[in-house]
């Protein structure tokens, strides 16, 4: 077969680029510096969301309220929650990986509107940044992650306008990047690329962004009317001045039950990306993991009640929300059958992406099967809003989403720089994070089963003894850090240096080099039609011959 | 297994790949950026109507609302919606003087909105701090107000820039048009929605 290059207009996107490290710093419009900002902006909130965390598990080793004053600890809480969602979790499994990978799997050279893109990542900054200063100017929202009013409307109201402003902020962004990723994945398809043959990270980022782009206004919706229950007195959500403190958590949880799903699916699609790889083995079951996602995506829609069945909900809302939060462990059930009928019988290479993706998934059904006990009324009346809540939503949020953003650290690490982690540091880190994640949460099921609320400072002396060990848990997640932190930055100038496919996988962005040129492909972006082709043992696999690898070599 | 197929150069596919990246998907951007925008305005709604069957007013503070003004009301969008479409068509026959003479009727009829909807806000005996209903008839309509404002500036914006001599509009450039045409249509319409949940329920 002869291939000739088309000549590539590189030089025009490549004038439109400041060059080095510099370009990370820039209004950058190449999707893959978007994706670095993204992942190292998020980061930086991850360790400041940490800290929080760190602060907030100090004040709970003792059952008085002595490390900081109680307001303080709403405070820190509050920003705890914001934070580690809206600008790490959300902006990373997202913004980070969907615009490093979206473009390559639909064989694009950048996504459907790039401006809009760069303007999307450089609204998160500013306001993170509002929102951290909050708490140094007039004292930071201290109403909790969920904004309750009356609870938002009687606390100090600079503090809560300044979140929400910077939440409305962070809400923009999330929409005009669920635009972008549903107009590439629509629309920029290279020819010949059929909806059914893209990996399953683009069916993830299509059914995440419709979430996206159909709640996330309605929780800027109300937001605003919230504002104006703060600012000009008005009475929506205020029982006092004749207003309906539920239909602000209607709405709220309306946006804030598919947000779950908007920090959960991506994750999903990661795993479906990063499991076939190592295990050698195609992707098991991809019709049906295409249709569990689209039924977790209508699904998602309809449960939002099930987060307030003490808000004095009728019986019939009860059973419906009940009935169709239920549901959803059916599609969930079968995206985990389907990962663990994609290990079994492998070759599984145990290194560090692996062992994130183990350790998701099995983190990930137990926060899935106290979510279905959750949904339950008889049992979720007796639990609402104690600790047991806080240890499912961190089951499915650190040990579902986090995990796997290391995990895909690890797996793409050498397609961002060019050079390989640290296995050892990475399998340190690994030991580390579920050790202390296990530890710091699992206590806390027996906590909320026996009755400590949630977001209090001081608490029961009896459960003294496993708050201190769910304190040491956190410290160990603390100390896991370091070990990433280090490789991280240690592999960045001295790691071994990855070449193109480290790990001989088939998906697009493996097919050029590391990292890879502004637009992509030297040449044309080859057609895969099987992204998980991985019907051959390694050894055997001939990726010169069955990858369109020669594309871009020749052009080089 | 064949997993990649590399396009021979000279195949009908990799002629049409040639363009692909360039072409234009803005229209579509901007129609789900109004999916999500009415979805703000599902929420809006979804609240009024929730407000209304759970919190009734105590019966001195129900009020009437008058008819004729919000009717007129949207007689002028609909009849701005129609005008707009012919500068559309205008400026698809390169006509600029007659697209720009429709955009300045378009753009007028949406000003009288927004002024009669003044009147409105003027004339009526209640406040938006009066009670749940009046804040929440406020907050709908001025929100959807809001957009109203956005698009007149949008139409004059686009009616300058489609000036015969030195604007940037033309019927080879028609997307700006098009897309305040479509974003005006989307307004026009939450209006006739909005109309019907509080005014005519």
């Amino acid at each position: 077969m002869t291939i000739a290059i088309p000549p590539s207009d590189n030089q025009h996107a490549e004038r439109l680029q400041p060059t080095g490290w510099l370009r990370y710093f820039s209004f950058s419009v190449d999707h893959k510096v978007i994706g670095l900002q993204y992942l190292v902006c998020g980061f930086i909130f991850y360790l400041i969301g940490g800290l929080l965390a760190g602060a907030i598990r100090i004040e709970l080793t003792s059952p008085i309220s002595d490390f900081m004053p109680r307001d303080v600890y709403n405070q820190v809480l509050t920003l705890h929650g914001t934070i580690m969602i809206f600008l790490w979790i959300v902006p990373v499994v997202n913004g980070a990986f969907g615009n490093y990978l979206i473009p390559f799997y639909v064989g694009a050279r950048d996504m459907a509107f790039p401006r809009l893109n760069a303007v999307a990542f450089w609204m998160i900054p500013p306001a993170g940044l509002m929102l951290i200063s909050s708490y140094f100017i007039t004292g930071a929202a201290q109403s909790g992650w969920t904004a309750y009013p009356p609870l938002s409307i009687t606390t100090p109201a600079a503090g809560q306008i300044i979140w929400i402003l910077s939440v409305l902020f962070l809400g923009g962004s999330s929409i005009f990047g669920g635009i972008n990723f549903i107009a590439t994945i629509l629309k920029m398809r290279r020819p010949g690329l059929k909806l059914m043959q893209l990996p399953m990270y683009c069916w993830a980022m299509l059914g995440t962004s419709i979430l996206v782009v159909l709640s996330t206004p309605v929780l800027a919706g109300t937001l605003i009317l919230l504002s104006f229950d703060i600012v000009a007195h008005t009475g929506f959500f205020n029982p006092s001045m004749g207003g309906n403190a539920v239909v602000y958590q209607h709405l709220f949880w309306f946006y804030s039950h598919p947000a779950v799903y908007i920090m959960v699916l991506p994750a999903f699609g990661l795993v479906s990306e990063i499991l076939p790889v190592h295990c050698r083995k195609p992707l098991f079951g991809y019709v049906t993991m295409v249709y569990s996602i689209m039924a977790i995506v209508v699904l998602g829609l309809v449960v939002w009640a099930h987060h307030m069945f003490t808000s004095g909900t009728p019986p019939w809302m009860r059973l419906f929300f009940t009935i169709a939060t239920s549901f959803i462990a059916v599609p969930t059930g079968i995206k985990f059958f389907n990962w663990l009928a994609t290990l079994w019988g492998g070759r599984i290479t145990l290194n560090s992406a692996v062992l994130f993706s183990c350790g998701f998934i099995l983190n990930f059904v137990f926060g899935g099967i106290t979510g279905v006990a959750l949904a339950q009324v008889p049992f979720d009346i007796h639990v609402h809003d104690t600790y047991f809540v806080v240890a499912h939503f961190h089951y499915i949020v650190y040990g579902g989403s986090v995990f796997v953003i290391f995990a895909s650290i690890y797996h793409w690490y050498p397609k961002f720089t060019g050079r390989m982690l640290n296995e050892d540091l990475g399998r340190l880190h690994f030991l580390l994070t579920f050790v202390g994640f296990n530890l710091c949460f699992a206590p806390q099921h027996w906590l909320g089963l026996y009755g400590m609320p949630r977001r209090v400072a001081e608490y029961d002396p009896q459960f003294a003894f496993v708050n201190q060990l769910s304190s040491v848990g956190a410290l160990l997640m603390a100390i896991s850090t370091l070990p990433f932190l280090f490789n991280v930055v240690q592999s960045a100038f001295k790691g071994r240096i990855a070449g193109d496919n480290p790990w001989n996988a088939l998906t697009p962005e493996w097919l050029t080099s590391s990292p890879p040129p502004v637009e992509n492909w030297t040449g044309e972006a080859p057609l895969v039609t099987e992204p998980y082709g991985y019907g051959v043992p390694a050894d055997q696999l001939d990726l010169a011959a069955t990858s369109g690898r020669d594309l871009w070599t020749n052009g080089q | 297994m064949t997993t990649t197929t590399p396009i021979e150069q000279g195949s009908e596919e990799s002629l049409t790949n040639a363009d692909e990246h360039h072409q234009d998907h803005r229209m579509f951007g901007l129609a789900t950026f109004l999916v999500a925008d009415g979805m703000t305005f599902a929420g809006f709604f979804a609240a009024y109507l929730t407000f209304r069957a759970v919190n009734p007013l105590m019966p001195d503070a129900i009020y009437e609302l008058e008819l004729p003004l919000p009717t007129i009301n949207t007689v002028l969008l609909l009849v701005s919606s129609a005008t707009f479409h012919r500068a559309g068509q205008a400026l698809k026959r390169s006509e600029s003087a007659r697209c720009q003479r429709w955009l300045l009727i378009t753009a007028g009829l949406g000003i009288a909105f927004l002024a009669s909807q003044m009147v409105e806000y003027f004339t009526l005996p209640f406040g938006l701090t009066d009670n749940l209903y009046a804040s929440t008839f406020y907050a709908v309509t001025g929100f959807h107000g809001l957009h109203v404002t956005l698009g007149a500036i949008m139409i004059l914006i686009v009616w300058w820039q489609s000036r015969s001599p030195g604007g940037r509009i033309t019927s080879h450039n028609q997307f700006p048009l098009e897309a305040a045409e479509l974003y005006w249509h989307f307004v026009d319409g939450i209006w006739v929605i909005l109309f019907i949940i509080l005014y005519l329920l």
